[in-house]
């Protein structure tokens, strides 16, 4: 598989704190790759680095061959890759569906926006279709501020996937939210990746990382420790002690089946 | 998108367009002049700085310019006092556009604190070139052209064109408001960098809408030069004007389209008003005190807002024994747009 | 309405924000000396009902009592000094205070400076790994270690009632593990805990009971083991089991 989205010996501090430190990572075309780690390993600082929220100190961030760590990230946008935060940023005082509007704006020219409505037919079906699938649907003229926390992270996914890129980076996807849902939301990821979308995952549920990820990254002390299989990650002795701290019935079973 | 009927804004209009027939005396139409020109100008404000979240303290800019428009072509090209000045509005309307161009392009290259600080630099460097420049007329001013109205009829013009301004800028408002652009100026009000992560064109959305809300403003200048017959630099350029413009859209409710409408027309009249009464030119000052500091305490996002909570709140009492699952509709966002 | 000798009891509760009834009508008893879990999917109102017991949201019909004491219309810090805190989902820790400096902090209702240097150091026992960093910036712990922290923090006040919300978010496995662990010694050591937990499973099997929210009522109640058990609950809350599909599950 090629190699689509790419993290060189990226280095960044903040004040005295080094949150990264010579990170490398790369994200296959096609592939589910999870970004794993402890809390404070500089997993959300690499992710910010990679979409142009962030400048590095030191190293490079390739798309498709392409230079684009300076870039920002609305040019990060365009290129096909989308992003959830780890602490939700969605649109507070207008509504949910017109969170949704707001994404599938994508390739519009500002000067026409002036004469369009808010939303072609299209746009406000495949908005729906998202909200629905995150259980969303019936509050779509709510404020999105009024939402629970765990409404506004399957918000946030809703509009990024509404958005359609080709590379989805999801920060923390499960956090907060039920895990029947996250069932769902994992089975929608394979979906999608069967169609050809790339996923970048950071995440602490590992039966969720496990399921779906075919390559996994740990992540320490801002610098990547192991890249492997969930088996491999999984059995690594560093890792268990950094991270994963012992074993868990469920956790094995996970693996066993994953 | 308001809470309001259609039929209660037409009512509005209805009121406000008698008012001079039953109202006669001209002392209280040229309040009512002056209160209309605050509330399309207020409103105008609210286009841009309310949905947008950056608060521009600079408005007088368009405002001296559409006067200085308005004053210098009726004098330089020798019109006569009346009618044939009113076509001149809509040109002064443009100027200030043009204007906002360049003004936007410097002003919105930063984030909305230190772009607040950056409005009120730019107007001095405006009120400083009315005041120094020599096609300005400099510190004396310009005089128009005398209109040779009758005293009883003079403000009818005025007042209708005030009100027609008015209604301009409130429906361009809600357009914007329900339109694609405006929705791209919420985000950018609730949260920018997402906005810019989505691929919402950030910098082109800003200045347009900057440079749409200089439209009204500029119009606003230029009727108020032709009202008063005589312009100083120091009264169209006035900084006090910025501050009553954002305070009238706050004390309404900062980003609503009834808002800025209710709090140019509570303020600016029961300014002018207690003004004439008390014959005491600054008693205005401790009832606006007063007002804010209730607005502030009771209702800090606004009257409008305040009171569309309390409706609600009512509503939900009245549904008492089933509790009720009342989603509130986007209506309602429009109005509680607010900040927190 | 009777005075309840329940030690936390929810009565006809019906609260929102101003803009809709999130909690629609709830009632239930939390037994004394246990941890009881409101499970249930998202948007149900568990937040919202935890915010009821602490003060910071008012219900506006029915009544919550605490041994006794009716609680709506009583301030956060009336209920505080009752003997109930609460640890919000969101990290509330003061960055720039070390850690010792924010566990104190719990105990601002406390005047006496020998009281609050005993309760310090009998939290110091409970948290040993807390105790160890007494002296950072607690900005500099992670995520995991800070929510110990507040943990600490809340037992200053010796409370007799702690409500958690969330507190396992966004935490890796291992401190995941360490944080249930923490519960269940709070719970030990004598305190009632009421929890909302997304991680439901692991949560519930350390619950003596549960409660079940769905869209502001009750769905079910009874021990965390029944509530865990229980077939439909498991494919429409709690994942269902780890090889079937909910969707089979729960047709």
């Amino acid at each position: 598989m090629a190699t689509l989205l790419e993290a060189k010996g990226v280095s960044r501090a903040f004040g005295g704190v080094k949150a990264l430190d010579g990170c490398s990572l790369t994200v296959e075309k096609g592939s589910i790759t999870g970004l794993i780690g402890p809390n404070g390993s500089g997993k959300t600082t690499l992710f910010n680095v990679m979409t142009g929220y962030v400048k590095p100190d030191k190293g490079t961030v390739l798309f498709d061959g392409n230079d684009v760590t300076n870039a920002r990230p609305n040019k990060i946008f365009a290129l096909g890759v989308g992003r959830t935060f780890q602490l939700t940023r969605i649109f507070e005082r207008i509504s949910v569906i017109e969170n949704m509007l707001v994404a599938t704006q994508r390739d519009e020219s500002w000067l026409r926006g002036l004469t369009r409505s808010k939303s072609s037919p299209s746009e406000l079906h495949a908005a729906m279709e998202w909200l629905d699938f995150v259980g969303l649907a019936r509050l779509a003229s709510m404020q999105a501020g009024s939402l629970s926390y765990g409404q506004r992270k399957l918000l946030e996914l809703a509009y990024v996937l509404v958005a359609d890129p080709d590379v989805i980076l999801l920060d923390e996807p499960a956090g907060g939210v039920n895990l029947t849902l996250i069932n769902e939301i994992s089975e929608k990821i394979l979906a999608l990746n069967k169609g050809g979308k790339t996923f970048l995952v950071v995440e602490h549920n590992m039966e969720f990382v496990m399921k779906i990820c075919n390559k996994i990254t740990v992540m320490h002390q801002g610098c990547d420790l192991v890249t492997g299989t969930p088996a491999e990650v999984r059995n690594n002795p560093q890792v268990l002690d950094a991270y994963l701290g012992g074993s868990d019935d469920e956790f094995d079973q996970a693996v066993a089946s994953g | 998108m308001s809470k309001v009927k259609p039929s209660l804004w037409a009512l509005g209009v209805v009121v406000l367009a008698l008012f001079p027939l039953i109202v006669t005396n001209p002392t209280y139409t040229t309040i009512g002049v002056d209160t209309l020109m605050f509330m399309a100008c207020a409103t105008s404000w609210n286009m841009f700085s309310g949905y947008s979240g950056y608060v521009s303290l600079g408005t007088g800019i368009f405002f001296g310019c559409g006067a200085y428009t308005m004053a210098l072509i009726s004098t330089h090209a020798h019109m006569a006092g009346g009618i044939a000045q009113f076509w001149l509005i809509p040109l002064a309307g443009v100027v200030a556009m043009v204007v906002a161009l360049p003004v936007g392009a410097i002003a919105l290259r930063v984030r909305r604190h230190t772009f607040v600080v950056i409005t009120i630099a730019l107007f001095f460097v405006f009120q400083l070139l009315a005041i120094n420049a020599s096609f300005t007329g400099g510190a004396a001013g310009i005089s128009l052209p005398l209109i040779p109205w009758l005293a009883a009829y003079f403000n009818l013009p005025f007042y209708y064109i005030a009100l027609a301004m008015v209604i301009f800028a409130t429906a361009l408002s809600a357009s914007v408001r329900r339109s694609r652009f405006g929705l791209q100026l919420l985000a950018i009000r609730d949260d920018e960098d997402r906005a810019l992560g989505l691929g919402v064109r950030v910098t082109a959305v800003k200045i347009t809408g900057f440079v749409m809300s200089a439209f009204t403003i500029g119009m606003a200048g230029a009727l108020y030069a032709m009202f008063q017959g005589q312009i100083y630099p120091q009264f169209v350029f006035d900084p006090t004007f910025d501050i009553t413009v954002a305070l009238m859209a706050f004390f309404g409710g900062f980003g609503t389209l009834l808002g800025p409408l209710l709090g140019g027309l509570i303020l600016e009249s029961s300014q002018q008003y207690l003004t004439l009464t008390f014959s005491n030119g600054s008693l205005y000052l401790i009832l606006f005190g007063v007002l804010f500091l209730i607005v502030i305490l009771f209702m800090p996002q606004g009257v409008v807002v305040r009171v569309s909570q309390l409706w609600a709140r009512r509503n939900l009492k009245r549904d008492a024994t089933p509790p009720s699952d009342v989603t509130p509709t986007a209506e309602a966002t429009a109005i509680a747009g607010a900040s927190h | 309405m009777a005075e309840s000798t329940a030690f936390l009891r929810f009565e006809g509760v019906v609260a929102g924000y101003g803009g809709g009834d999130v909690i629609k009508d709830v009632s239930f008893d939390v037994p004394q000396g246990g941890v009881t879990c409101i499970v249930g999917p998202n948007g149900s109102g568990k937040s919202t009902l935890l915010k009821t017991v602490s003060g910071l949201v008012r219900p506006r019909l029915g009544q919550i009592w605490f041994k006794g004491t009716p609680l709506v219309g009583l301030t956060p810090r009336e209920i505080l000094k009752l003997g109930v805190v609460q640890v919000p989902q969101n990290h509330s820790l003061f960055r720039e205070m070390t850690v010792e400096q924010n566990v104190e902090l719990g105990a601002f209702l406390i005047r006496d400076r020998k009281l609050i240097a005993q309760r310090l150091k009998n939290v110091w026992e409970i948290f040993p790994i807390v105790a160890e960093r007494a002296k950072d910036k607690a900005g500099s712990l992670s995520g995991g270690q800070q929510r110990l922290v507040e943990f600490a923090r809340s037992l200053m006040l010796e409370p007799e009632l702690i409500v958690l919300d969330e507190p396992s978010m966004g935490l890796d496995p291992k401190t995941l593990r360490l944080v249930f662990e923490t519960i269940k010694t709070m719970n030990k050591v004598g305190r009632t805990v009421l929890l909302v937990e997304q991680n439901a499973r692991q949560a519930l099997r350390m619950s003596h009971f549960a409660v079940v929210l769905e869209n502001g009522l009750l769905r079910l109640s009874g021990s965390g083991s029944e509530v865990l058990n229980n077939p439909e609950i498991g494919a429409l809350y709690l994942g269902g089991s780890i090889h079937a599909s909910p969707k089979q599950a729960a047709s």
